[in-house]
């Protein structure tokens, strides 16, 4: 029992911290834009690709490097030359824009690496045990994740709250002409923004490539639990970003690890389902095979009970 | 005005070209191919179009069927059970006669369905339906019926070939069951627990699990569950990613259990498992590459035409689906569906691996079964990894048949 605890502990906070490192640059892209950008997932899956290629090329520790600055040109490259277009339409041409773009870079994933999973596997450099517990090796590369995940998430909170550049992103957002007339280039700081939202979520694709699985798909799988995780954190904050991914983390997988049912609450007091139908399906279900809707249902309740999310300062 | 007078040219071109590809097309013999090819499966999907396109040009290459080619039309229905009817729609109307589908149980019981009705409606226009992968055993039991074949074992067949084989291994103890929340994995945990009820009443299933099908990302939690239980042997239906996440989980964790599987040996998920599976993944189909001490010559002319790493000859009941399409082509003299049906019925071909035969009873093919284990000393392996697999046993055909609760009504 202590093992089942201990290892789904970690492996809830593994997950939740991968959720993290795809989430904030998303949130970080939505503060400070207004931007709900749909390809960030995609963005997250050529990371994927790109680390996958360039290590093939140069190895891996210079890919984690190397990956996520291409996807953070790609990301300014989209910023500059497609939704600073786009944005003069308004909201929705912005929104539609992502959304097609998402499809646009899964077609072209496909056509330069395939439809079938790469095989992406652990580099052999970071592919040997950490530690032992309960007798079982912990593979480095899950504490590198989560390493990674933790200093960004301390990179991205003090260089919002503590300094200079940090503070004028913060205002270009709700006073873009006030920052314009004090001399900042309002533009220019979008694109910032894109490109290191963008690179971030590339690096959570070069650790997320061979933690769950390089291909085609990837982006269209995590995509909407991303979407979850900002909206239950508080649209644009970076800490409810965090809380709300270790929250879904941990829920999703301890969820998996319950064999408990509602027919099983219900027993003790007595009122038992009829032994079929559609009541008595509903009732046998255990909460281990409802786990993966938990989150959509978290960010149902969270929108009915609390929309501004757990952290966030404005209605969704 | 230039401009558009050659944009004409070029447009009535292309329709002049695609005329005349259309006469050829009148008296072809057309196959309408449903699966995946797009999406998550898309990597089941694409394969088995390979192996499929294969055999029809085998077939036209020594004539076709009774003098007719064979023409191959491919539909993309993402497995998903509504879209697979409108592909069938499309399939019919563009003259197909005979719709081979694979991927998903719940799209064979869809398109079995929708096929009984069509021929109800339509005769002498009939089509059949050639299942080479839908294994859920309803679909030749309660839920049977004439233009439906299944060229693939189904989940109780299989069970039973893992049955001798744990009834002989006494160091099997605890046995966890992990499978996708549809008809299937559902088909595939009963089977296991009748199984071993028969053969192993000492055996302890210490889980029962079943998960979202093709949805869970990281099988983590999944495989600590299976650790703190203590099984020493799993038996899974999981295919395509399911199965290759569950073994990356299992890997990570270190876990060491037997695998009894289904599709162990299925597209990515031996480089998946890597060494950790030499000796522990068994599974059972109905052929591997080191079947016989040297390979097929279906299979060596397959590996020279289609190249990418992955493509290897993995669908050998592909093979044995056009054999006995070509027989009983043969035999009918004639490239009428209800002809076909009605000679397929009951028919026995000698195979490489052994005789097979199409049951009239229930339209169950029965074909040589091996279970097979993982082993790094091989002389063919899987998708270049060093590693292939070796029979444990082989069960013959006639062995592997079943009785069935099948009425068959013929027209």
């Amino acid at each position: 029992m202590k093992e089942l605890v201990t290892f789904s502990l970690l492996n809830g906070v593994v997950y939740g911290l991968l959720l993290f490192m795809l989430s904030s640059g998303l949130t970080l892209i939505f503060s400070l834009m207004g931007v709900l950008n749909f390809a960030h997932a995609s963005v997250f899956m050529l990371g994927a690709y790109f680390s996958w290629q360039i290590a093939r090329w140069i190895g891996f520790w210079p890919a984690l490097v190397v990956a996520p600055l291409a996807c953070g040109l790609v990301g300014a490259a989209i910023e500059r030359y497609g939704l600073r277009r786009v944005h003069r339409q308004g909201h929705v041409a912005e929104i539609l824009f992502t959304f097609g773009l998402a499809y646009v870079i899964g077609e072209l994933v496909i056509m330069a690496w395939g439809r079938n999973p790469i095989e992406n596997r652990v580099p052999a450099v970071i592919d040997f045990a950490a530690f032992q517990l309960f007798g079982t090796s912990y593979p480095f590369y899950k504490v590198l994740m989560m390493a990674i995940s933790v200093g960004m998430f301390a990179f991205l909170y003090l260089a919002f709250k503590r300094t200079r550049m940090g503070l004028v992103i913060q205002a270009a957002l709700t006073h873009p002409q006030t920052v314009g007339a004090l001399g900042h280039d309002v533009p220019r700081l979008f694109v910032l923004v894109f490109a290191i939202g963008s690179a971030l979520a590339g690096l959570a694709g070069v650790i997320g490539g061979f933690a769950l699985m390089t291909e085609p798909n990837m982006a269209m799988n995590l995509g909407p639990i991303v979407f979850v995780v900002i909206v239950v954190g508080g649209l644009g904050s970076i800490p409810g970003a965090f809380v709300a991914s270790m929250l879904i983390g941990i829920v999703q997988t301890f969820a998996v690890a319950l064999d408990y049912s509602l027919m099983d609450l219900f027993r003790p007091l007595g009122w038992n389902v009829a032994a079929s139908g559609v009541l008595h399906d509903l009732a046998t279900v255990k909460v281990a095979q409802a786990a993966p809707i938990l989150p959509y249902l978290l960010l149902v309740l969270v929108l009915i009970v609390r929309p501004r999310g757990l952290m966030g300062t404005r209605e969704t | 005005m230039r401009a558009f007078l050659h944009r004409i040219g070029i447009g009535s071109l292309a329709a002049a070209a695609l005329l005349a590809a259309n006469p050829a097309a009148a008296d072809t013999f057309k196959i309408g191919y449903i699966d995946p090819l797009s999406g998550g499966a898309a990597s089941a999907g694409l394969n088995a179009q390979k192996h499929i396109l294969f055999f029809a040009d085998k077939i036209n290459a020594e004539g076709g069927l009774n003098g007719e080619k064979i023409e191959v039309l491919s539909y993309d229905n993402k497995v998903n059970p509504q879209e697979s009817l409108i592909m069938l729609k499309k399939a019919t109307d563009e003259g197909a006669r005979i719709i081979m589908q694979g991927n998903g149980s719940s799209v064979a019981h869809a398109i079995t369905d929708a096929v009984l009705k069509y021929n109800e409606r339509n005769p002498g226009k009939e089509v059949l339906f050639f299942n080479y992968a839908a294994i859920d055993p309803p679909l030749t039991n309660e839920k049977c019926n004439f233009w439906h074949f299944r060229f693939d074992a189904d989940v109780n067949m299989k069970m039973g070939a893992f049955g001798d084989f744990i009834a002989k291994n006494k160091d099997i103890h605890k046995v966890y069951l992990i499978n996708q929340d549809y008809s299937f994995g559902k088909s595939v945990a009963a089977a296991a627990h009748k199984m071993l009820a028969e053969k192993r009443p000492d055996v302890q299933i210490v889980g029962d699990e079943l998960h979202p099908l093709q949805k869970v990302q990281d099988f983590s939690p999944y495989v600590a569950k299976i650790k703190a239980s203590g099984a020493d042997t799993v038996i899974t239906g999981n295919w395509s990613n399911d199965m290759l996440l569950l073994f990356k989980a299992g890997k990570d964790a270190g876990l060491k259990v037997n695998w009894f599987t289904y599709y162990g040996g299925g597209l990515g998920s031996v480089p998946a498992i890597g060494k950790d599976g030499v000796g522990y993944l068994k599974q059972v189909t109905e052929h591997h590459k080191n079947v016989l001490p040297e390979l097929l010559p279906d299979e060596a002319a397959f590996e020279k035409k289609y190249t990418e790493k992955s493509d290897e000859m993995y669908y050998w009941r592909i093979r044995n689906m056009f054999a006995l399409l070509d027989a009983a082509a043969k035999k009918a003299k004639s490239n009428d569906p209800v002809k076909l049906a009605k000679a397929l019925e009951g028919m026995k071909l000698d195979t490489p691996l052994g005789p097979m035969e199409m049951r009239a009873d229930n339209h169950q093919l029965l074909q040589p079964l091996f279970v097979s284990t993982l082993s790094d000393k091989v002389k063919f392996d899987v998708e270049k990894s060093g590693l292939g697999f070796v029979t444990d046993e082989k069960i013959d055909a006639a062995k592997t048949a079943l009785p069935t609760t099948c009425k068959m009504i013929r027209p």
